[in-house]
C-alpha cells in the first residue's frame, strides 16, 4: 500500500521533470536543455530539503503546523541582504564573489538557525506557544530592521533588495551547485539514518526517553540536519517559507504512515515535484509572469489557515 | 530491590517530595498510595530516571538511575505514564514492537518479532493489531500500551495510574493480567503501580508506599500498611478495610 502511493509520487515528480524539460523544446536542443538541467537541479534539492527539513521540524517539535522558518528564517535572510547592500551598495552587492556570498550566507543562517533552535529547544519541544511567540517576536524585530534599513536605501539598491529577498529559480548561480548539493546530500543521508529514533522520538521525549532513546541528542541532531537543510537551501535560491509545510501535510496525508524511513523521502519527492512542475506551468504556461515563489507561499499560506481552522474545528 | 534514601525533589520553590527513604522487594506487585498531590507520580518518574533528584538516591537492582545510560535503565525498568498519547496513524503491533526498541535500536530480528507476537497475544490484542492506537477504547488503548511495556522485557514495570477512567471490568481485566505477570516465576517481573482506588490497592497489592504531602506516610507489606487507621491519617478522612466476601474493600469509615 504505501510501496504504491510511493510510487505515484515518484511518477508525478518524473512526469514534472519530463515536463519541465521537454515541453516547448526547440533547437539548439542540446544548449536549452543544459540550461534546463541546472535549473532543474536546483528545483530539486531545494524542494527536496525543504520537504524533508520542514517534516523532520515538525516531529521534533510535535506540531504538524510549525515549520523550520518559525524563528523568522525568511525574515533573517531578508535582513542579511538589506544589510549588505546598505554597506556595499547596489553594485558592490552584485559584484560579490557569488560562491563566497553563498557560503558566507549558509554559514551565518546555519549559524542563527541553531542559536535559536536551541534557545527555542532548551526545555524540550513541549512548550510550544513560548516557541512560536519567540519565533514571531524574532521575525518582526528582523522585518522592522530590515525595513527600516530599505527606507534609507537608495530606489536603485533598494530594487536590488527587492530581487535579492524573492526567491528565485532563474537566476540560480551554477558554480554553487556542487557545494549545495554535496551539503545537502549529506544532510538528507544523516536524516535517512537518524529515521528510526525519530519514528521513537514521535513518541514523546518521556516515552522515547524510557525506551532507552537519548531524546535530546537526537533533538539536536535533528536540529543540526534542519539547519544544513534549510539554511543551504535558503542561501541557494531565498526563503520559500511555506513550501515545506505543503510538502510535509501531503506527505503525511498520502502515506498515512508513522515511518520516517518512508516519510521523508515523501516530502522530499513532494516537496521536490511541487517546485518542478510550478516552474514548468510557470515558464511554458504563464511566460514568468510571477514568481514561483509567491504562488507557493499563497497555496502553502492557504494550506496552514486550513489546518489551523480543521484543528479548531476537530 | 529499588532503595531509596533521602530522596528530595524540588519544583522552584516547592518541594514535590522531602527526604523519602523506604525499599520496594523484588516480585509482586508494589502499590504508591497518597491523596492528590501526594508525590505519588513524582516519585514513580524519580525512580524512572525521568526526573534527577535534588538530594538522595534510588537505586534499583543495584544501579543508580540517575547517572545510568538512558539505554541501560530501559533494560532494567519500563514505565507506562499517565499521559501515554499515541502518534498519528499508529497501528497497535506498530505500538507494541516499540517496545523492543531498547534491545535492537532500529534494527529488529525475528526474536523482536516473535516476542512482539507473543505480547499481543499475551495481551489479547490479536483482533485489534492491524488497527489504528487512537481509534481504540480507552481499556483497550491502555491494554495495548501495557503490552508495550511488558514485551520491553525489563525485570522493573512502573505503571502511573493505568486505571485512570476505566470501567470496572477493564480495571479488573488489567489487574488480573498484572497479577499473572507478577506471579510468573519465568518472567520474574515486578510491578510498581500508583493507584487512587485503595480498593483495588488493598486487594491487588503485595508492598504498598503511602505518601502525603511529598514526605513518606508508610511502606511495608500491604497487609500491615493498609489499616484502616493508616489510611484515616493519609487521607485525613475516616475510612474503613471491611471484608465482602473474599474481596477486601475500603469504605467511608462513618
Amino acid at each position: 500500500m504505501v510501496e504504491r502511493r510511493f510510487l505515484i509520487i515518484g511518477a508525478f515528480l518524473l512526469l514534472a521533470i519530463g515536463l519541465f524539460l521537454l515541453w516547448n523544446l526547440r533547437a539548439p536542443y542540446g544548449f536549452i536543455l543544459s540550461l534546463r538541467v541546472e535549473k532543474l537541479v536546483a528545483l530539486v534539492l531545494v524542494g527536496a530539503a525543504t520537504g524533508a527539513a520542514t517534516l523532520i521540524f515538525q516531529t521534533v517539535a510535535a506540531n504538524r503546523l510549525l515549520t523550520p522558518g518559525i524563528v523568522g528564517f525568511d525574515a533573517l535572510f531578508v535582513f542579511m541582504q538589506t544589510a549588505l547592500v546598505m554597506t556595499l551598495g547596489g553594485v558592490g552587492f552584485s559584484a560579490l564573489p557569488g560562491t563566497a556570498k553563498f557560503l558566507a550566507e549558509t554559514a551565518c543562517l546555519m549559524v542563527a538557525a541553531l542559536t535559536l533552535f536551541g534557545i527555542l529547544f532548551r526545555k524540550g519541544a513541549q512548550d510550544v506557544v513560548r516557541m512560536i511567540l519567540t519565533g514571531v517576536i524574532l521575525g518582526v524585530l528582523l522585518r522592522g530592521l530590515a525595513g527600516f534599513a530599505q527606507r534609507l536605501l537608495e530606489p536603485s539598491e533598494f530594487a536590488v533588495v527587492q530581487q535579492a529577498s524573492i526567491a528565485n529559480f532563474n537566476v540560480v548561480d551554477e558554480t554553487q551547485f556542487g557545494i549545495a548539493a554535496v551539503a545537502l546530500g549529506l544532510a538528507l543521508v544523516a536524516a535517512w539514518r537518524m529515521a528510526p529514533a525519530l519514528d521513537v522520538a514521535a513518541l514523546g521525549r518521556d516515552k522515547a526517553r524510557t525506551l532507552g532513546l537519548s531524546h535530546d541528542r537526537i533533538v539536536f541532531g535533528a536540529l543540526a540536519v534542519v539547519a544544513v537543510l534549510v539554511s543551504v537551501s535558503t542561501a541557494l535560491v531565498g526563503p520559500v517559507t511555506f513550501l515545506g509545510l505543503l510538502a510535509a501535510s501531503l506527505a503525511h496525508a498520502a502515506l498515512a504512515d508513522h515511518r520516517h524511513r518512508v516519510l521523508i523521502p515523501a516530502a522530499a519527492l513532494i516537496g521536490a515535484a511541487i517546485l518542478v512542475a510550478g516552474q514548468a506551468v510557470f515558464e511554458r504556461m504563464l511566460g514568468l509572469q510571477s514568481a514561483l515563489a509567491i504562488v507557493v507561499e499563497f497555496a502553502g499560506g492557504i494550506l496552514f489557515l486550513a489546518l489551523v481552522f480543521w484543528r479548531r474545528a476537530s | 530491590m529499588i532503595e531509596i534514601e533521602g530522596l528530595t525533589v524540588r519544583r522552584g520553590e516547592t518541594a514535590a517530595l522531602t527526604e523519602v527513604t523506604c525499599q520496594v522487594p523484588e516480585g509482586g506487585i508494589t502499590a504508591i498510595i497518597g491523596p492528590n498531590g501526594a508525590g505519588k507520580s513524582t516519585l514513580l518518574h524519580a525512580i524512572a530516571g525521568l526526573i534527577r533528584p535534588d538530594e538522595g538516591h534510588i537505586r534499583v537492582s543495584g544501579t543508580d538511575v540517575a547517572r545510568a545510560r538512558e539505554r541501560d535503565r530501559a533494560m532494567l525498568l519500563s514505565l507506562l505514564t499517565q499521559s501515554a498519547g499515541a502518534v498519528p496513524r499508529l497501528s497497535v503491533r506498530e505500538l507494541v514492537a516499540f517496545g523492543r526498541w531498547p534491545h535492537h535500536r532500529g534494527r529488529p530480528t525475528a526474536e523482536d518479532a516473535r516476542l512482539t507476537d507473543a505480547a499481543i497475544e499475551r495481551f489479547d490484542l490479536e483482533p485489534l493489531a492491524g488497527r489504528e492506537v487512537e481509534a481504540l477504547s480507552g481499556g483497550q488503548r491502555q491494554r495495548a500500551f501495557l503490552a508495550m511495556a511488558y514485551v520491553q522485557d525489563t525485570p522493573w514495570m512502573l505503571l502511573d495510574e493505568p486505571l485512570a477512567a476505566l470501567d470496572p471490568k477493564y480495571t479488573r481485566d488489567i489487574m488480573d493480567r498484572l497479577r499473572s505477570i507478577a506471579d510468573d516465576r519465568t518472567t520474574r517481573r515486578s510491578v510498581v503501580i500508583v493507584l487512587h482506588d485503595l480498593s483495588i490497592a488493598a486487594r491487588h497489592s503485595d508492598w504498598c508506599v503511602a505518601l502525603k504531602s511529598g514526605r513518606l506516610h508508610g511502606a511495608g507489606p500491604a497487609s500491615e500498611t493498609m489499616t484502616s487507621g493508616t489510611l484515616t491519617a493519609l487521607y485525613d478522612t475516616p475510612l474503613r478495610i471491611a471484608n465482602a466476601g473474599k474481596s477486601i474493600v475500603v469504605v467511608d469509615g462513618d
